[in-house]
């Protein structure tokens, strides 16, 4: 523990700190472009020069420990010559567009040439130029801006896992590119336009369409996955511009997924902007009232049990509660939520969360992933365990077809019946679990979704009870892939039979009426006979077979409580205009109970909330994991031997708003193109 | 259907890259990148490629980008064929005193190639490099593996004309010296002893 001097404050700091990190626990600025506190050392942009006593020059604080006894200044007259010399070398090939450019007004170098540039510059010379880079559909380049700090790189290559990217060259023509001009090809990259200091690396989708200083920023909750990704949404005139992310250590750090940040352009696209209503087989416009008395219509004289409803995977709990508690009215209690079928059961809820948090998989010393690509069913969670994987060398085995998450991982090929094995101990696996002292198991939702599911969980939970308790510990976690479903779970949205069953009963015409709260997830030919209500946003597979289509809002429109992946409440507020005559769910709810019986007994968000808090408990705390009492759930059953199928087929379109996003689509044709790029080159060197 | 054959080490330089590998420690075989490298190149007949680049990165079991980070950072790895002989002449400030400007504009006259290219039939490329680090024998150049020093433009005809030719030639000191020793004496340290005693 060193104790050091910096502007005659005396601080004491961990061994191992660095002296600019020392000079940020004293409140002392050190203006920086390589150094990030989350990426490895590079100490190549010697911003951070500051003065050490007994030293001959200034020294690159991002890359000197502290230690005892050091007396550092940062305030001196050479202090403030050498950051003015190492900016204006910094300036000398850049373009200083910063009028013209994306990055303008929020830019950390334009921002640090105000407050610790020289003011002119001396340079005459001409600048040098750089061909722009081809990084896909989702980053645009200007590599003449580029200083070299080399973020980007090191993130690449430390925090995504992949090899894409790189120096070449050397002095002044050193450039920065992807491998042979290629695409930057992980679920992270966005996040490297976030690192960049200057304006070389900006987001293609938002060019030149908004101006930094000229957006209102709202702090929201993501719904892309279950993760529940601390974001920012910055609109203008209630539009959405951009989606960025916000710190939270404990879920998404300071990243965020592609599909988060770049879905955004879906929320505007084939939306449901006004009420429609089926009449002699097409859907005309229609106004609320007529749409309300066409559902009065169509459920007249049905008794409850012939009434069901499906909750889709980005709704929110308000709105999910209203549901519950209209279809209550109306005498139904068949609602379902989850839309994949995975055979989770809501009998104790420990049994549906990843109990040690995403933060937990930093403590973990071993990983089971049984049935679950993370990579692509939440990519937060998967850098999560790279990170742990590259720091502390955890060890990852995998028990299902994913491949290639950026990690080492010990395969044992996707046979679900591995499972008994490993639970009677005599399995390679159970020695391992049996030897971690912080073991976890994360359960996907490809295992569960299969039919012999509810085996399968409970032989996970026999194993997680058997091997990965420890004290403070408890080593079971579902990883999910929906952001509604953990709130659903908690409010009880399952059925006899699960999604099957309703179609089933909806295709034998024993189901009358189904109520659809925007579940898209499903093939929605089986209630081509049924009296369907689709309350949602897009023109997506759930109004295929509508006969009353309600337009809701989507998350960015709506104040709304989300409960992720770790069973953490968390609250996103309301940051863009609803299109048209779209309106909340919950309202739309509210008022429809008004037409069609009972009116639910809530007049305000607020009082919806009080009724929520006390229909999901769980939901009084927010922004905090919970610790829940452990149980016994799953059934007991035979697990089928066979390949555990991905949950997912495609990152980039997984639900109503990314399907809707050109940039999505633009994100899947690069990957194919990429594809069949390299077919061809393969083709060539064989034929 | 590409023409060219596959990249892959021939039985000695296999042997060679091996002995490399050998020199680290499990685990950072990374580390005899640039000897790979510079045997790949020989192999390849002076430059390496794309295919060698990614040959490398799955023989050191590390991604092809970093291994081309290393091939475009260093200047003795070439990119583009080379001829022959790869005259290089070097221009830093102590062979600039001693008329480095003359032996490049001797190059460039009987060669008929500017700095960068390669003559037609295929034999010289000719490039400037900075400190070669045999000042005291300046100015020189450095063809393929051998230096050529104490040049005169004169000297330097005459040495790129043998080439041309196919005669011999001999590196070193163009102009009698031993190695660096004084021009005409004395070439031991024995004279200096000699004398002392003398006095």
């Amino acid at each position: 523990m060193p104790t050091l001097t910096i502007d005659g404050k005396e601080v004491t700091v961990d061994a191992g700190t660095t002296v600019l990190q020392a000079c940020e626990e004293v409140g002392v600025t050190v203006p920086r472009f390589c150094y990030h506190e989350r990426l490895s050392i590079a100490g190549n942009c010697r911003m951070c020069l500051v003065d050490m006593e007994k030293a001959p020059k200034p020294i690159a604080s991002c890359a000197m420990p502290a230690g005892e006894g050091m007396v550092i200044h940062t305030d001196t007259e050479r202090v403030k010559t050498a950051r003015e010399g190492v900016m204006e070398f910094l300036l000398i090939n850049h373009p200083l567009d910063c009028p013209v450019r994306d990055q303008g007004g929020e830019c950390e170098l334009q921002d640090q040439s105000v407050a610790f540039g020289g003011g002119i510059s001396r340079y005459d010379e001409n600048k040098r130029a750089v061909g722009d880079k081809n990084m896909g559909p989702l980053i645009a380049t200007t590599m003449t801006r580029c200083i070299h700090c080399m973020r980007c790189v090191r993130f690449s290559d430390e925090i995504a896992g992949v090899d894409g990217m790189g120096s070449l060259g050397r002095g002044e023509h050193t450039e920065v590119v992807t491998y042979l001009d290629g695409l930057l090809d992980t679920e992270l990259s966005g996040n490297v336009i976030d690192l960049c200091p200057v304006g070389a690396l900006t987001s293609k989708p938002y060019a030149f369409t908004a101006r930094s200083w000229e957006l209102t920023e709202t702090n929201a909750i993501d719904v892309m996955d279950a993760v529940g990704s601390n974001i920012t949404v910055d609109t203008r005139d209630g539009a959405v511009m951009r989606v960025l992310p916000r710190l939270n250590e404990d879920v998404n750090e300071e990243w965020i997924s592609d599909k988060t940040r770049f879905s955004y352009d879906g929320i505007k696209k084939q939306r449901l902007d006004q009420p429609y209503v089926r009449k002699s087989g097409k859907l005309v416009e229609a106004t609320w009232d007529e749409a309300f008395n066409a559902v009065k219509k169509g459920i007249k004289g049905l008794k409850g049990k012939e009434i069901a409803g499906l909750v889709g995977d980005v709704a929110e709990m308000e709105s999910m509660l209203a549901f519950k508690d209209l279809l209550g009215t109306l005498g139904s209690k068949r609602i379902e939520a989850r839309q994949d079928g995975a055979a989770l059961d809501t009998s104790v809820r420990a049994g549906y969360l990843m109990n040690t948090g995403i933060a937990g998989i930093e403590d973990a010393d071993y990983i089971l992933l049984v049935g679950t690509n993370p990579r692509v069913d939440a990519p937060m969670v998967n850098a999560r365990i790279r990170k742990a994987v590259v720091k502390i060398s955890l060890t990852v085995a995998n028990v299902g077809s994913a491949e290639d998450l950026s990690y080492a991982v010990e395969e044992f090929g996707d046979d679900a019946t591995l499972l008994k094995a490993i639970k009677t101990g005599r399995h390679d696996i159970a020695k391992a679990l049996k030897a971690a002292k912080k073991p976890m198991i994360i359960v996907g939702q490809a295992a569960l979704a299969r039919e012999d599911g509810a085996a399968i969980l409970k032989k996970a939970r026999d194993i997680a009870d058997k091997y990965c308790m420890a004290e403070g510990w408890n080593g079971f976690n579902v990883l999910h892939t929906a952001a509604s479903r953990v709130g659903a779970l908690d409010l009880g949205l399952t059925a006899a039979g699960g999604i099957d069953a309703i179609l089933d009963d909806a295709e034998a015409n024993k189901l009358k009426a189904v109520f659809l709260l925007g579940a898209d997830e499903f093939d929605s030919a089986a209630l081509k006979k049924t009296f369907t209500v689709y309350i949602g946003t897009h023109g997506d597979e759930g109004v295929k077979q509508a006969d009353v289509i309600l337009p809701g809002t989507v998350y960015t429109e709506k104040s709304g409580t989300y409960v992720n992946t770790e069973g953490r409440v968390q609250r996103s507020e309301k940051a863009s205009k609803a299109p048209g005559d779209a309106r909340d769910d919950w309202t739309i709810l509210r008022a429809l109970s008004d037409v069609i019986g009972e009116t639910l007994p809530y007049n305000s968000l607020a009082e919806l909330r009080m009724k929520l808090m006390a229909a999901a408990p769980a939901s009084r705390t927010l922004d905090t994991l919970p610790t829940e009492e452990w149980g016994d759930f799953g059934t007991d059953g035979e697990i089928e031997k066979g390949g555990i199928q991905p949950a997912i087929d495609n990152f980039y379109l997984t639900n109503t708003i990314a399907r809707a996003s050109a940039i999505m689509a633009d994100c899947v044709s690069a990957r194919e193109g990429d594809q069949q790029e390299a077919l061809k080159v393969m083709g060539g060197s064989h034929g | 259907m590409s023409t060219e054959a596959k990249f892959a080490w021939t039985p000695e330089n296999e042997a060679a890259a091996q002995a490399h590998i050998a020199k680290y420690p499990e685990g950072k075989q990374q580390s005899a990148v640039m000897p790979l490298l510079d045997i790949a190149q020989r192999q390849n007949g002076g430059h390496v490629t794309q295919e060698i680049i990614e040959y490398i990165g799955d023989y050191l079991n590390m991604a092809a980008i970093r291994v081309q980070e290393v091939a475009t950072f260093y200047t003795m790895y070439n990119h583009k064929p080379i001829g022959t002989h790869h005259v290089q002449v070097c221009g830093t400030t102590p062979c600039w005193l001693r008329g480095s400007d003359d032996i490049m504009a001797a190059c460039k006259k009987t060669l008929g190639i500017e700095k960068g290219e390669t003559t037609a039939d295929g034999k010289f490329t000719l490039g400037e490099v900075e400190c070669a680090g045999g000042c005291v024998n300046a100015p020189l150049v450095s063809i393929n593996d051998d230096y050529y020093e104490d040049l005169t433009p004169e000297k330097m005809v005459e040495l790129l004309e043998k080439l041309a030719k196919g005669e011999d030639v001999k590196p070193g000191p163009q102009n009698g010296r031993q190695t660096s020793a004084p021009l005409g004496g004395p070439t031991t340290l024995k004279a200096f002893v000699g004398k002392g005693k003398g006095a």
